[in-house]
């Protein structure tokens, strides 16, 4: 039962959506896409910023946002100790694939278990003045619930951008990527450079989480069911490509909103993880991506 | 035996291989060199499998390769070593060995037997018979090629592909490793094709040699005339 | 060990599972090894092609709640008996095993891993949303209390071959453990499990010495989940009811990626070894401390090994014999 108001409502909240599935997926296309580090607990730390502002928010009434990017420079230094670690461990000795995604399967478990410990396994929501608004434009719905954390998704994936494109230290981590050693030449530490990038990463994930924990209730594992969404993202975007991961994440964000207003919302994992079978399975290098990444 | 006619290999905007066309004689010794990025290896990936999506045909024995995966290739008689040795690091050397018997050569079922001795054989004949059962893990430079060369070797194949076998080395290893391609090629008739930067093993090993320049092929002939050609001249040290 | 001597240690334990039926009367040890049963196997099951393969299933809970609710279907639709339903389960999780493979094994191994992970949020979805198996709120099995086969008393308080159900389905566990014990083992010595190590080591370097890496990367997926499904397949009949949550738990996942990784992933005992040490843990944690406390030992003891132990309890035990000598 097809309906114009339905279908506009499902367009804008799809765009709204978008914007959002970009802040949850532009860490990882730095991390994933840039660096190659297979961080599937991305999600899961994600839900830890989530988790962050729901204490502080619930504690001491402090808005979320500004919680959330209050703590990015925690995160930031979290990044980069794991970094040290994975780095130490794995890429330095070339350690097998295995290994590392083994590694980043057990942070995500410990990071459930422990958040689980925590706050329990309830649904826990955070409060703001600003949730429960509503922009009503004749027939369409905005409710402000989704269009606050589009309007800071947005303006941090653009932020990097800029700070991708234009700054020295933004464009020494795009190319850490594609040539190490030409990195060497003029004396920068590959290293350190992608340290400092996976900081970065994680970072982003603070932000993200308190627009997570505004745009809907969370609980420990919920993470899990964005995995296949955030990478299908970066795939999709093509590896590296932050312009593209923002395209994906609207791409993905409309469909992904047009289904479940027709068909029912228990679909919205299979959706993405769908999309990520097909990419991978028909055109791998994204929409803007670089060749011959994704072949063994 | 190998007929390659209008290669061609793009990746997005860049083209890698520029139709080449290049025949290869049973039994012969062919050199195959140009600077760095001029497509050599993206030549070999494609003559291997390795990479399958290029314009053009490859023909081997009279057949075509085309969309043939790199393990059937390989069950056809080509063989390679890669140019930073990719061993088993989880199986000695003996093992190492095995695979390529088990499963690159095509008639009939050997014992198991039959290809310990096969194994046995071509250890002794590279000299590596006292690491031959411990793993790849801490061997020097030279052994690594020699593993590398006989695990290319050990399944008897009918072209094998030689890519930067001698890199690195020192003189008198440069000499061992050349002995022993000289030595398969006289004695068996498998055709090889070498792909090499020291120019005096190129020179010494192949009755032809190839250059390529920029995805092209710039000259193709004896090796006394090879370096008389100023095309050849000018890709190595520039304008 | 030579083969004569483990096939016969082998038969010796099959009879010795039963003897145990037959001699303990406590309910408990039957419960426990069920349990470490199920973690052995499943962690045999994940070493196929994670261990010798060097490709990590992310989703092994999916092959088992699949087999779990095949064995359902089963049992719904005509009323299966419980041969049926572990074949069902079985073969179910096979072929999604065989199609996920399928799409996704010619790409890297990333991919690979982070689709099985799709594939269990997607099964637990679809499952929860089914009405006809109970959806969220689970399905119910009743074994019979009498059950015979072919005139034989198999289950029966007087008489039978055992006293009860959890008695037979301990047996089957001890059979279905040791047979893929062997089968895991036979891999190993074989032309499969030497082809599979060559391309867990390098898989370009196999492909060029025609290794057909694809062909045996699909044999040990499809291996690998038809035994997690025949896992599966047992779980309802021995629970007497499933529901998605428990069926498609991560736990399950993890536990069967952790037990390998932490005994040793290059040979069977390995996976058996770190099932029975973590596996023993996690029980000892649960009745000392609290059950979420196990989940967080398991997470700990995986990172940890995997950054300090790569090659597990075997390798460390290698390691250290080593520097004795």
């Amino acid at each position: 039962m097809f309906s114009l108001e339905l279908f506009l409502n499902a367009l804008v909240i799809g765009i709204l959506l978008g914007g959002f599935y970009a802040a949850l997926s532009i860490g990882l296309s730095i991390s994933f896409g840039l660096l190659d580090i297979v961080n599937i607990a991305h999600p899961a730390f994600i839900i830890l910023g989530a988790f962050v502002c729901f204490m502080f928010n619930s504690a001491f009434g402090f808005d979320p946002i500004l919680v959330g990017v209050a703590f990015t420079p925690i995160f930031f230094i979290l990044g980069n100790l794991i970094y040290r670690i994975y780095y130490t461990s794995f890429e330095k000795t070339g350690a097998t694939a295995l290994r590392g995604l083994a590694f980043f399967f057990g942070v995500m478990f410990i990071l459930e278990v422990a958040l689980s410990m925590f706050f329990g396994v309830d649904y826990q929501m955070v409060r703001a003045p600003y949730i429960d608004y509503k922009l009503e434009f004749g027939v369409v719905d905005i409710p402000f619930r989704m269009f606050v954390p589009f309007l800071v998704a947005l303006i941090m994936t653009l932020g990097l951008q800029y700070f991708s494109s234009k700054t020295f230290f933004g464009r020494a981590m795009q190319a850490v990527a594609q040539d190490s050693f030409a990195l060497r030449l003029m004396a920068i530490d590959p290293a350190k450079i992608k340290r400092i990038a996976f900081g970065i990463s994680l970072a982003t994930c603070s932000v993200a989480g308190a627009l997570f924990a505004i745009i809907m209730p969370i609980e420990p594992s919920i993470g899990r069911l964005y995995i296949g969404q955030v990478f299908a993202i970066v795939v999709l975007g093509g590896l590296g490509s932050q312009n593209g991961t923002l395209i994906a994440a609207m791409l993905l964000g409309l469909v992904e909103s047009i289904i479940t207003t027709f068909f029912g919302p228990s679909w919205a994992p299979a959706v993405a993880f769908s999309a990520l079978i097909l990419v991978l399975a028909f055109k791998p290098t994204g929409i803007l991506g670089r060749a011959g990444d994704t072949r063994g | 035996m190998l007929e390659i006619k209008n290669l061609t290999k793009r990746f997005g905007g860049f083209t890698a291989l520029s139709n080449i066309n290049l025949d290869v004689r049973s039994g012969e010794r062919l050199g195959l060199i140009g600077p760095n990025g001029s497509g050599k290896t993206t030549l070999i990936n494609c003559i291997c499998g390795v990479i399958q999506d290029y314009e053009g045909e490859v023909y081997f024995d009279g057949e075509s390769l085309n969309s043939l995966a790199p393990h059937k290739r390989a069950r056809k008689g080509i063989s390679r070593s890669f140019q930073i040795p990719k061993p088993f690091n989880s199986m000695t050397i003996r093992q190492n060995l095995i695979i390529p018997l088990e499963y690159a050569v095509q008639e009939g079922i050997r014992s198991h037997i039959d290809m310990e001795s096969e194994v046995d054989q071509i250890i002794e004949n590279m000299q590596l018979s006292e690491l031959a059962d411990q793993l790849p893990t801490n061997l020097t430079q030279i052994d690594m090629r020699k593993l590398e060369l006989a695990r290319a070797m050990v399944a008897k194949p009918k072209l094998l592909i030689s890519d930067e076998a001698m890199a690195g080395l020192s003189s008198s290893e440069i000499d061992d490793i050349l002995k022993i391609l000289i030595a398969l090629n006289e004695n068996t008739n498998v055709t090889i094709i070498m792909i090499e930067h020291i120019m005096r093993a190129v020179m010494s090993f192949s009755e032809r040699v190839v250059c390529f320049d920029a995805g092209e092929v710039i000259a193709n002939t004896t090796p006394e005339e090879v370096v008389k050609v100023p095309a050849v001249e000018r890709a190595y040290l520039g304008e | 060990m030579n083969s004569t001597r483990f096939y016969f240690v082998v038969l010796v334990l099959v009879g010795v599972s039963y003897l145990t039926t037959v001699f303990i009367d406590n309910q408990y040890p039957f419960f426990a090894g069920f349990a470490i049963l199920q973690l052995i196997i499943m962690a045999l099951a994940w070493n196929i092609l994670g261990g010798y393969g060097g490709y990590v299933n992310f989703g092994s809970a999916a092959f088992f709640g699949l087999g779990a609710y095949g064995a359902i279907v089963a049992y719904q639709l005509f009323g299966a008996s419980l041969p049926i339903q572990i074949l069902v389960g079985g073969l179910f999780s096979a072929l999604v095993g065989l199609g996920t493979g399928y799409l996704t094994l010619r790409l890297r191994g990333v991919y690979f891993a982070i689709a099985t992970l799709a594939l269990l949020v997607v099964a637990e979805t679809l499952i929860h949303n089914w009405d006809y198996v109970g959806g969220a709120a689970g399905a119910y099995l009743l074994p019979k209390r009498n059950l015979d086969f072919w005139g034989v008393l198999i289950v029966g308080k007087v008489g039978g071959l055992f006293g009860n159900n959890k008695e037979l389905l301990f047996f089957l566990m001890c059979i279905l453990a040791l047979l893929t014990i062997v089968i895991c083992r036979a891999i190993e010595k074989s032309k499969l499990g030497r082809g599979l190590a060559a391309l867990r080591d390098n898989e370009e370097a196999a492909e060029s010495m025609g290794v057909p890496t694809l062909k045996l990367k699909l044999i040990a997926t499809t291996l690998s989940a038809a035994i997690m499904g025949v896992t599966g397949g047992i779980f309802p009949y021995y629970m007497t009811f499933i529901e998605p949550t428990s069926a498609f738990s991560l736990d399950i996942s993890v536990n069967a990626l952790a037990m390998p990784l932490i005994g040793g992933t290059f040979t069977w005992l390995g996976p058996v070894l770190g099932a029975v040490i973590l596996g023993t843990l996690q029980q000892i944690a649960t009745v000392t401390i609290s059950s979420e406390i196990n989940l967080l030992i398991v997470g700990l003891f995986l990172v940890s090994f995997v950054i300090f132990a790569p090659e597990g309890f075997l390798g460390l035990i290698k390691k250290y014999s080593k520097r004795r000598d």
